[in-house]
């Protein structure tokens, strides 16, 4: 995917300013945004660092296997095949849990050890797995409890009533959460027809 | 407003309390498996790190070279059956860089208004939405897998929704 759309994003960026008279900025932001991801990962090192931690803990503890219990119809039905691997199960377990905690910070630390357990199921391991893609489109459709960032900036902004966004939010993100879970079910039944 | 700040003050060493106090409970050599897991994360950014660097930079390139206003300017036609236009850079954004459309959001809250129709919407979308783009680069290079198959389609199946329901539901409310 990123091998066609990265050299598409950057020669047409700069085709772009080119014609636009943007060359300066683009420049600019060669240099900014490299300094940017240098920033980033650090925050992200710390961060993932101590949720890995932080979970291998959990993962050696009783306290999963309640939540899984919980969890388990949902899981059974979006994962194939999932619940014979013990620590692939909880690190999904773990990283949904995250995500509907508003825990953004943790959720993407525990997302990778899940990728990272899925891949030793995984037969063909340059290309992702079924499991792997619902996995990843459960993730970018942001389902949480409470969006913090958003009320935080409607407050500073002084908002009469900052939290009034909740609802629809949770209305909007468990739509999000549903088509796109059923889009990938849909997909993975017709791909694998393909093949 | 006191309370939601509260839970997400709480939300994380309360997660961690838990955590630690059942592994001291159920007698574990709780810092020695810490430390393993610790050391799994250093790995997992070190192999996410590249593709960070080359998103971030070609995003960027986007962002100032004009693209993406071109790019508002052509769809704006189309999309404003269903959508505001004030709403478009947002949406289009969204998707490709957490950074940019935070900082959007926020533009166009203080410019509409932070409780009007726009406003509101705009933190609609902002709270059910994901930086697609990102998500699916990191997942799928920590694994290393280059064939990421129908996972961009799916995704941005679920994000086109997230910003339908939200006008919708905005709509409702604001009657």
């Amino acid at each position: 995917m990123l091998n066609i759309l990265w050299p598409i994003f950057i020669i047409i960026s700069i085709i772009y300013a080119v014609i636009s008279g943007n060359i300066e900025n683009l420049n600019n932001s060669i240099f900014v945004e490299t300094e940017n991801v240098v920033q980033f990962s650090l925050t992200l090192l710390g961060m993932t660092c101590l949720w890995s931690g932080i979970m291998e803990v959990a993962l050696n503890t009783r306290i999963i296997d309640c939540l899984s219990k919980i969890l388990k119809p949902v899981i059974n039905f979006l994962f194939k095949d999932i619940e014979k691997d013990d620590e692939c199960n909880k690190n999904i377990i773990m990283n949904i849990i995250a995500n509907i905690l508003g825990l953004g910070n943790a959720a993407t630390p525990l997302g990778l050890k899940a990728m990272n357990a899925l891949q030793k199921h995984n037969k063909e391991k340059s290309t992702l797995s079924d499991n792997m893609i619902m996995l990843i489109v459960l993730n970018t459709a942001s389902l949480q409890v409470i969006p913090t960032t958003v009320i935080a900036i409607r407050n500073s902004l002084g908002s009469k009533n900052p939290t009034m966004i909740i609802f629809p939010v949770w209305i909007a993100t468990v739509c999000a959460a549903i088509v796109g879970g059923l889009v990938t079910k849909i997909l993975i039944k017709f791909n694998r027809r393909k093949l | 407003m006191s309370l939601i700040n509260y839970i997400s003050i709480v939300a994380i060493p309360i997660v961690i309390f838990i955590i630690i106090g059942n592994a001291l409970r159920e007698k574990v050599a709780v810092f020695d498996i810490f430390l393993k897991g610790a050391r799994d994360g250093l790995e997992i950014v070190l192999k996410i790190f590249p593709t960070l660097i080359g998103l971030f930079v070609a995003i960027g390139m986007l962002r100032s070279s004009g693209v993406i206003d071109f790019i508002t300017r052509v769809v704006s036609p189309v999309t404003s059956f269903f959508m505001p236009n004030e709403i478009l850079p947002l949406a289009i954004l969204r998707p490709i860089s957490g950074s940019a459309s935070m900082a959007v959001a926020t533009d166009i809250i203080k410019m509409n208004g932070v409780d009007s129709f726009i406003g509101v919407l705009a933190a609609v979308i902002m709270g059910s939405t994901e930086t697609t783009l990102y998500t699916i680069a990191v997942y799928s290079s920590s694994v290393k897998a280059k064939n990421t198959r129908f996972v961009l389609f799916a995704s941005l199946m679920a994000d086109i929704t997230g910003v339908i329901v939200s006008v919708i539901i905005v709509s409702k409310i604001f009657g």
